[in-house]
């Protein structure tokens, strides 16, 4: 996927002049919002299964590459295969040679935002494999041509009209006449179209929630059920899942599931949570007849031991993003990669590089909702700000900027000299204000009058009316 | 005031950090507070050698700057009993992240551990360490009351300004709705990215115009300049102040980019 | 091979360890592999036998999907034709050979057709044998073996469970305990926690039943 990160501001423009993005972002304000809420509330143990979660993700990450192996023994010992791939090339590259082993033609996919950032579509379709995406949301943005706006719900930023004009643009062998005019009728036509790839296609892939050291099985949650027709129709089944993915136990899986749904969507747990473990058993009248891990890389081992290897805890719930008002207002497709919000602000830059995408840890107010909700208490805005730390010592920020910074620094170092300028902008902002107590322009501060008056300052500074009040 | 003070015990002695913004934009604020300060059996000072927390050079990624403004300001208030802030943001830099930023300095780590533990918001300080629950003020008409972010989220501070507000004769509360939710001040976000901040105001100013309240309140001179002007540009009729002014009785001076009188 | 010593190499580095001297970290992971140690577990679902029934049910009802519940499996053909009847769905269904299900008297259950078998396009309901139930969240447990397709509970349009009433549990932790006493570390193919029929908010975030797997889902709930 193209990275378009550093034009954050332009795509920000774009989708807030965006009538129809906008009203599909009504949507997700209130609602995932409220059912998180409710959830948690509903079980007097949330905050302590949040700090288990957090302890599990940190137990794992210091012994990374003990459960890793762990993980490739048992899968093995289940008859399965596991593949390490270090690049988004070698992991598309491994998921490419499986099918070609098995001579494949089509391929279903349940969704799964690892295999976006490794580009698999793009890549499997140019070696003439057609690969058809199964979650609802995620077909749809299929046929039109587009990236996912969220980690869970993938077209929030559609309208149901414009999936009507995309299904009608693209299911033509379907009756013009036919009345598409409910979400359940769209609905319907998908499962329809759908259920004919599950049952004709010879390759299932899926990615993973959690993979089990303990038992080599890979965790796999969906609410459609399409994770399970792609898993257990076609011959074999291949699980693309990032390295930070693998936990220790089936235990450890049952804590981290319990805060992954209410967190995501605010059901206790997700209809369908799946432990899938090597090919079909020998008698087994379904499921796959072979199963193959790739377990992807692309960056996350050099996140562990540096600042960002928090950020590895990350369960992908989106809680941060269906919290974030920056989120809210922009849509996901403006961070401009694969994974939007705050989770994104943070794992992109670590991904695509701080040249790249230094504008997104930038772009956020440190509300700090983000991190009051994450299950696994990512400290999402001091991440951030370690990015911001990053750029100003690598001199990534605008020259105004810094300029500007600096000269506030000097003077914020000196007390004397502070209270002297103060006193003399006091004044002047004062009398530029005049009776209206307000400022409608001002050279220089454009970002804030463009929206916004500016309130005048008194005439005189707190400091100084204070020393003549209580002669210092 | 209904506060108790202990009687007994010398008026503990408060260092009071005015904020850079309330020092140059509103220093009722200040006197404000320092009059709620002395009504809670306080005496308060405050510090020539104070200017800002740092906070704008700490989220610019500038940690040197950052660093020795937090020297600056460990230094010129380690003397105090407590060191009271009107504003979360603020109060939140001093006893969250000073501790955070020392965290490999032995030495300033240890004296930004101590200020951190002395240090509180104006409104959290007054019910949860003086231990005041009402206020003798009067305020006619209705407000609403908008949670800062960082007051919210890093120091508690939900239910101490209601309570407090609560007391106020006169005064009737209005909740808005989604009031946890950030206005889009952000520092110097709302300058680097004004157009997503600008949607954010106008977001919370709909919000607040909707509880029907004729003012707004919050704890942060930042989130009120932000909410206060996009209330002026629009032609709004809600006011906003501090919540301090409403609670010290000061509240009739003229609002927050609103004119003067005469 | 090349990539995985890569990485695991790399994130040795990271971590700062000699892997010739790791032989702490190597115990802490075996321990905690053999340990397998419960975190919390809600207290919502430690309750007496019949609490602990109706709570799984009212759970499972609160995610759109139906209870009944026989006494013994004998009840169990009448009980769903009566409830395919009551759906308006045709009467027929498709089961595995788990011979709990074999031994039962479909023969009582009039017209009732019975297949068995992995699910078929166009199968009308699939019934399945559950494992186990949870009632913390009203969720079934469904093992795939040689008796249990596992597209039985996906591919038809409506999905029934039968679960034991003394094997619904309090919570997920109980059930992992009983998989592992059953089958060790060597999991089945296939274990799916099924909390309710299927369903996608990916439209406008208007909830649908019935997205890719059953529109419905009905758990009878045996003894």
């Amino acid at each position: 996927m193209d990275v378009t990160s550093p034009a954050f501001k332009e795509n920000a423009a774009r989708a807030l002049d965006d009538a129809q993005l906008q009203r599909a972002l009504g949507n997700i304000r209130h609602g995932f919002v409220e059912k998180r809420r409710v959830a948690a509330d509903a079980l007097p143990e949330f905050e302590q299964l949040r700090d288990e979660a957090k302890a599990i993700k940190d137990h794992t990450l210091a012994h990374l590459d003990l459960y890793l192996e762990a993980f490739c023994e048992t899968v093995e010992a289940r008859g399965g295969t596991v593949t390490f791939a270090e690049t988004a090339y070698d992991a598309r590259r491994a998921v490419l040679d499986i099918c070609r082993e098995h001579e494949a033609k089509t391929v279903t996919k349940a969704k799964s935002m690892v295999s976006e950032e490794i580009e698999l579509n793009r890549y499997l379709k140019k070696k003439g494999i057609a690969p058809v995406e199964t979650d609802l949301g995620e077909y749809i943005l299929q046929i039109r041509d587009e990236a996912p706006s969220h980690i869970i719900a993938p077209a929030i930023h559609l309208n149901r009209d414009q999936i009507e004009a995309d299904f009608r643009r693209v299911h033509t062998h379907l009756p013009n006449e036919r009345d598409l005019a409910e979400p359940a009728t769209l609905l319907g036509e998908a499962r329809t179209i759908l259920r004919q790839k599950f049952l004709t296609a010879d390759v299932g892939v899926t990615g993973a929630n959690f993979l089990v050291a303990e038992t080599g099985s890979a965790v796999i949650v969906t609410n459609e059920g399409n994770a399970d027709l792609t898993q257990s129709l076609p011959k074999v089944h291949i699980v693309v899942a990032s390295i930070e993915k693998v936990v220790p136990t089936l235990e450890d899986a049952a804590t981290l599931l319990r805060v992954l749904a209410r967190s995501a969507t605010g059901q206790d747990m997700s209809v369908y949570t799946t432990m899938a473990t090597g090919p079909r058993r020998e008698g087994d009248p379904d499921g796959p007849e072979a199963f193959h891990v790739v377990l992807v890389d692309n960056g996350r081992s050099g996140m562990i031991g540096t600042d960002f290897q928090e950020m590895l805890r990350c369960i992908r719930c989106g809680a941060c993003m269906n919290h974030c008002p920056v989120y809210h207002a922009v849509g996901g497709h403006t961070y401009g990669w694969v994974y939007p919000g705050p989770m994104g602000s943070v794992l992109t830059p670590s991904l695509v590089g701080v040249d790249q995408a230094g504008q997104l840890p930038n772009a956020s107010t440190f509300c700090g909702r983000c991190e009051s909700v994450c299950p696994v208490r990512i400290p999402l805005p001091k991440l951030m700000r370690h990015w911001r730390e990053d750029e100003f010592a690598r001199h990534l920020q605008p020259r105004a900027a810094r300029t500007g910074l600096g000269a506030w620094a000097f003077l914020a170092r000196r007390p004397r000299a502070y209270r002297m300028l103060t006193g003399l902008a006091a004044r002047a902002l004062s009398l530029a204000g005049g009776t209206k107590g307000r400022l409608s322009s001002l050279p220089l501060a454009g970002g804030w009058t463009k929206h916004r008056d500016l309130p005048a300052p008194a005439p005189r500074t707190f400091m100084a009316d204070w020393k003549a009040r209580r002669g210092a | 005031m209904s506060a108790v003070p202990d009687d007994s015990a010398a008026p503990p002695r408060v260092g009071l950090f005015v904020t850079c913004l309330v020092d140059l934009f509103r220093p009722a604020v200040g006197f404000a507070t320092v009059k709620l300060l002395e009504d809670a059996g306080c005496t308060v000072e405050v510090p020539e050698a104070q200017t800002c927390c740092g906070q704008p050079a700490f989220n610019s990624g500038d940690r040197a700057t950052t660093t020795a403004i937090a020297r600056q300001v460990i230094e010129a208030f380690e003397e105090f009993d407590y060191v009271v802030v009107p504003s979360g943001s603020c109060g939140g830099m001093v006893s969250r992240h000073y501790v955070e930023l020392f965290a490999h300095d032995p030495e300033w780590h240890g004296r930004a551990e101590a200020l951190a533990a002395k240090t509180y918001e104006l409104v959290s300080f007054l019910v949860d360490v003086r231990g005041v629950d009402a206020v003798a003020s009067r305020f006619e008409g209705g407000v609403t009351y908008h949670d800062s972010c960082s007051g919210l989220r890093e120091l508690s501070i939900k239910a101490q300004p209601r309570k407090l507000l609560e007391s106020v004769d006169g005064l009737t509360l209005a909740e808005m709705e989604d009031a946890e939710v950030c206005c889009g001040f952000g520092g110097t976000f709302c300058v680097k990215y004004p157009d997503i901040s600008n949607e954010m105001v106008e977001r919370k100013v709909a919000s607040i115009e909707a509880s029907g309240a004729g003012t707004v309140l919050a704890g942060d001179l930042g989130c009120l300049m932000n909410i206060a002007g996009k209330l002026s540009r629009k032609g709004s009729p809600v006011a906003a102040r501090h919540v301090a002014e409403v609670l010290a009785g000061m509240g009739d001076a003229p609002a927050i980019a609103a004119g003067r009188k005469g | 091979m090349k990539a995985r010593e890569h990485i695991l190499g790399k994130i040795q580095r990271a971590l700062e360890v000699d892997p010739s001297h790791d032989a702490a970290r190597r115990r802490a992971v075996a321990e905690r592999l053999q340990r397998h140690g419960r975190h919390t577990v809600p207290a919502r679902g430690q309750l007496p036998d019949e609490e602990r029934i109706a709570l799984f049910r009212r759970m499972l009802e609160a995610v759109a999907g139906t209870t009944g519940r026989v006494t013994s499996r004998a009840e169990v053909p009448t009980a769903l034709a009566a409830h395919l009847e009551a759906r308006g769905l045709p009467l027929r269904l498709r089961r595995g050979s788990d011979p709990r299900l074999e031994e039962m008297p479909w023969e009582r259950a009039g017209a009732l057709e019975v297949a068995t078998g992995p699910a078929e396009d166009g199968d009308t309901a699939g019934l399945v044998y559950a494992f186990a139930g949870i009632a913390e969240t009203g969720t079934s447990v469904a093992v795939s073996g040689a008796d249990n397709p596992t597209t039985l509970s996906f591919l038809p349009e409506e999905a029934i469970i039968l679960v034991d009433a003394d094997t619904i549990a309090g919570d997920m932790e109980t059930v992992l305990s009983a998989l592992r006493t059953r089958y060790g570390t060597a999991l089945p193919r296939t274990v799916n926690f099924i909390t309710g029929p299927s369903r996608s908010a990916d439209i406008e975030q208007t909830l649908l039943l019935g997205a890719h797997g059953p529109r419905a889902l009905h758990v009878l709930i045996v003894g």
